[in-house]
């Protein structure tokens, strides 16, 4: 273990949100339920796959084991995945996945704003790029909630069902490992408790448009973040590696 | 001096033959137009020429690096392509050349001064690239490309792409 260790790992677990999340979303390819929703939910996969590579790249450069972004994402055993549990969840129904959308890029885009004010000087330059496509994602899933909170006696229904789902994995996002805290102290990336606030804010400035409220959370779902995962997370894994498993070392 | 005009003489030629590279999603136009070509340079006999990305997840990106070495090697240049994210890459960068291409082309150029968030979200007046009419309207936020929207024109008719803000 070297000092940059706790630094790698907080890197490959956000990459790991990155890539599992863009990974689900781009399962709607093909299945999406208006051909704009087909159009714009792999945009969005392209986004978090790119945010993804930036953030493995770093980590296996800093690493300097000869590893590659590849190995990170293809050719870990689901214990090594420390994503929060959130992102893998299956996809669940359209309201389910735009409200998971809103909730990652509202948390991501206060994350990236504070990088941007005072993390690492190369996270800053994924920030920039990140927030404005952040923005993006923020304004078209936000309408979204709106609209299907606002909409019918059945969308309305179903955008509340999914806050009940969704609304008690979102505490794991400010979940803080011993290595973010190394990392947090080291000042390369930001205190997530500081980001509650903000988060809670702009959540509730959506669901009163929306006419949804926040549930009040008993039982908080963590364990992602020490790779502790759900059922659903093996079937997700044996699809997104198949081809290196089958194929090793395979390129194109 | 002679060796320093031989050197800008050759990155000149260099920089024209990378800055003609099209961008594979958008043929019309090249990668000087589009200002992801950053810089060109020679460094011990290498040109060393510098792209930036549109979008994190761009999938055209490797396409468009390969295009501009393999376009400097047949020119007969040692060449390496980097890649650079800092600073980010935005609309404004794009020509004015470029935007005319685009127009030309059928895709609405973006509305200028995209670099501050008001016109990322603020209402803006998109001109159809057919009839030039504003009277249009939005149809979908993302496109067939992540740095596209598609828009309606409501005086034409005509469906068309809009190369959006960022
Ligand atoms: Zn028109």
């Amino acid at each position: 273990m070297s000092a940059k260790t706790p630094f790698i790992n907080v890197l490959i677990s956000l990459g790991d949100d990155h890539l599992i999340l863009g990974h689900r979303l781009s399962e709607w390819c093909g299945h999406a339920p208006m051909l704009e929703e087909d159009l714009s939910m792999p945009n969005m996969a392209l986004d978090l796959l790119g945010q993804a590579r930036n953030l493995y790249g770093y980590a296996v450069e800093l690493e300097a084991e000869g590893r590659t972004e590849d190995d990170i994402a293809f050719l870990r055993t689901d214990r090594e995945y420390k994503n929060i549990l959130m992102v893998e969840r299956p996809n669940g129904d359209f309201a389910h996945t735009m409200l998971r959308q809103f909730y990652f890029a509202v948390y991501m885009q206060l994350f990236w704003d504070d990088v941007l004010a005072n993390g690492d000087a190369r996270l800053k330059e994924f920030a920039a790029k990140a927030t404005k496509e952040l923005a993006y994602h923020i304004r078209h899933c936000g309408e979204w909630l709106v609209r299907l909170g606002d909409g019918t006696e059945e969308s309305a229904e179903r955008m509340k069902a999914a806050v009940d789902a969704l609304h008690p994995y979102t505490n794991e996002l400010f979940d803080i490992t011993p290595d973010f805290n190394t990392c947090i102290e080291d000042e390369l990336v930001p205190n997530p408790e500081t980001l509650r606030k903000d988060w809670n804010t702009a959540i509730q400035q959506i669901f009163r448009q929306a006419f949804l409220v926040v549930p009040n959370v008993q039982f908080p779902q963590t364990g992602g973040r020490t790779g502790h995962h759900t059922e659903a997370f093996g079937h997700l894994l044996s699809e997104l590696q198949y081809m290196q498993r089958a194929y090793p070392g395979l390129t194109w | 001096m002679v060796a320093r005009a031989a050197v800008d003489f050759e990155e000149s030629r260099a920089w024209t033959i990378a800055a003609a590279v099209p961008d594979p999603e958008v043929p019309c136009v090249t990668v000087a137009d589009l200002g992801i070509l950053r810089s060109v340079h020679i460094e011990k006999n290498t040109v060393i020429a510098k792209l930036t990305p549109t979008y994190s997840g761009c999938p055209a990106v490797l396409a468009i690096e390969l295009a501009v070495e393999t376009a400097l090697l047949e020119a007969g240049f040692d060449a390496r392509v980097e890649r650079v994210l800092s600073p980010a890459w935005t609309t404004d960068w794009i020509t004015k050349d470029g935007r005319e291409k685009l127009r030309e082309y059928g895709i609405a150029p973006p509305v200028n001064g995209s670099a501050s968030k008001l016109s990322l979200f603020g209402k803006v007046d998109v001109t159809c690239p057919r009839c030039a009419s504003t009277n249009t309207e939005k149809l979908s936020e993302f496109g067939s490309t992540a740095c596209k929207a598609h828009y309606r024109c409501l005086s034409c008719s005509e469906p068309f792409d809009y190369f959006k803000c960022i």
